[in-house]
């Protein structure tokens, strides 16, 4: 039971796909203006993600080296047109915000990824833990950044209002440039929490940022004159 | 003998250092600034305290807490804090300032590395960003009790009506708080360019290419172009103060001298854009900071060939 833990471990933090592996960042963008529209992109990309890896795990064997890639885009299609027809049978409002995403999700560059890294060279176990691990992380990477940008830019929590009644929208957040900020945020949070975690850094640097200091204590530069 | 001491350059230093350089750009916004505390009331000369405070605090904390040298005394941010207010309209709540400033200091400067790093003005993309995010209480222009209209005369002339020029060249009319009066300006400008703080390059082709675009634009529209008209482009707006102020900062535009022509007629072409086909009066600010972006293209572009190097190009051909 050690390597599905590790694979759960591997896609939420080591490797997530939004922070680390920065892949899916056409859906990560556009369609994260509210927490429940992320929470949707997210489990529609999960679903897509475990039974693609579990299939294409699978078929590996069977799949030829030289059409894999073809063999891959059909079961995805397959799959994602299956969550297509059940988003627009039983969740008519998410399916119209997210619209033109739900087909994209056949090219999501983190489902042919898994395949391509993963799937076709890993048994099925612990290739659906991999799957599962990448969406879950995914998943909550995207239901974070919509949450936040909601919060800030709507002063909403999942539709339900959170704020104060002074408390101005800053509505830029809810535009393209609030996804960069928050996504940028959070790499950096993250990035500076797995950093800590690792290895402490260097007491003093100086980043050679020259026009901070410039003064005599620099020695960027500087001649030793030790020799004589 | 005398030991001789070898080095490798600078050898001769300059006294000229960041914090003069912000010094007199201070000194060169202080009319305008105060001929706006006069005209607007006490609550503009709030919303600069608000401004320049909140920057400042911004770089020190974030410092401190980074443990980075601490680089508040350089005035730099105070330069952008007065400019963030310059460009601000009276009107404004208190908080708008005091997010402005730390949006512009710790996201568009001190992320990218502090002073001489940022890849566009702090001050006008903290604006931009207040115009996106608040867009309701940042079009609000003061209502005067002295004045005929509460309009800004850019509006004015976008519904067809003159404006004087008598109070387009004082500045009493409606607007943000330091770029209503051109003669203010120029008196800043002409101290800045006496100093030679900045070369008048820049600013000149700013204000020349948006009236030029502006009258272009205009007559393509099939509108008839007066002189009116365009002396309110010109004074009206943040046009003037964007162009010497804001246009000029040192580590946003570009270097070279084509750069700089460069530069300034890019600014002048978007303003023109903005202001003739879209929805806005104003777009000097958007206008600065899309030429921002493009200051690193432009100046690799328009980089000096080193003397020499035309003979040898010419002998491999």
């Amino acid at each position: 039971m050690k390597k599905p833990i590790e694979r759960l471990y591997n896609g939420i933090i080591k490797e997530n796909p939004t922070f680390v592996l920065m892949l899916g960042m056409c859906p990560t963008l556009a369609v994260t203006t509210s927490a429940i529209n992320g929470l949707g992109m997210g489990l529609s990309t999960c679903a897509v993600l475990i039974m693609s890896n579990l299939i294409i795990s699978l078929l590996r064997k069977i799949i030829p080296d030289r059409v894999r890639m073809p063999a891959y885009i059909v079961i995805v299609a397959s799959l994602v047109t299956v969550v297509d027809l059940l988003m627009q049978a039983y969740v008519r409002g998410l399916y119209a915000a997210l619209g033109l995403y739900i087909p994209l999700i056949v090219v999501n560059c983190i489902i042919l990824g898994r395949a391509e890294s993963y799937a076709s060279k890993n048994p099925p176990l612990s290739s659906l833990f991999d799957g599962l691990g990448m969406g879950v992380g995914f998943t909550l990477a995207l239901t974070a950044i919509g949450l936040i940008r909601e919060l800030i830019g709507k002063g909403t929590v999942f539709g339900i209002n959170v704020m104060p009644g002074f408390y101005e929208p800053v509505s830029i957040m809810i535009m393209a440039p609030g996804a960069f900020f928050v996504l940028a945020a959070l790499c950096a949070v993250r990035n500076a929490v797995m950093q800590k975690r690792n290895k402490p850094l260097p007491e003093k640097y100086c980043n050679g940022c020259c026009a901070s200091c410039m003064d005599d204590s620099c020695t960027i530069g500087k001649r030793e004159d030790k020799e004589e | 003998m005398k030991t001789l001491n070898v080095s490798i350059s600078p050898h001769i230093r300059s006294s000229k250092t960041t914090s003069k350089v912000m010094l007199d750009v201070i000194i060169a916004m202080s009319p305008a600034m105060i001929f706006g505390y006069f005209y607007f009331g006490w609550y503009a000369l709030l919303i600069s305290v608000l401004s320049v405070s909140s920057c400042v605090l911004t770089e020190f904390v974030y410092e401190k807490l980074m443990k980075l040298p601490v680089t508040i005394g350089d005035l730099s941010a105070v330069v952008t804090g007065l400019v963030l207010a310059m460009c601000l309209y009276s009107t404004a709540p208190w908080w708008i300032p005091v997010v402005g400033g730390v949006f512009a200091i710790l996201v568009v400067k001190l992320i990218f590395g502090g002073i001489g790093q940022n890849i566009m003005n702090p001050a006008l993309t903290a604006r931009c960003f207040l115009l996106l995010s608040f867009s309701r209480i940042m079009t609000t222009y003061p209502t005067l009790t002295d004045a005929v209209s509460s309009a800004t005369p850019l509006s004015l002339a976008a519904q067809g009506q003159p404006v004087s020029y008598a109070e387009m060249f004082l500045g009493t009319h409606s607007g943000s708080i330091g770029e209503t009066s051109a003669i203010a300006i120029l008196i800043g400008a002409a101290y800045l360019l006496i100093r030679r703080v900045i070369s008048p390059r820049i600013p000149l082709c700013v204000i020349g290419s948006t009236v030029a675009f502006v009258a272009l634009f205009t007559l393509m529209k099939g509108e008839t172009v007066t002189l009116n008209y365009l002396a309110v482009h010109l004074t009206g707006g943040g046009l003037l103060a964007g162009a010497v102020f804001m246009a000029t900062d040192y580590t946003t535009s570009p270097v070279t001298s084509w750069g700089r022509i460069i530069y300034g007629i890019t600014i002048g072409l978007i303003t023109a854009v903005i202001r003739c086909f879209g929805g806005s009066f104003e777009g000097i600010s958007f206008a600065i900071i899309t030429a921002n972006l493009l200051t690193p293209i432009i100046e690799k572009l328009t980089y000096p060939k080193p003397l020499g190097t035309y003979g040898r190009k010419a002998e491999k051909k």
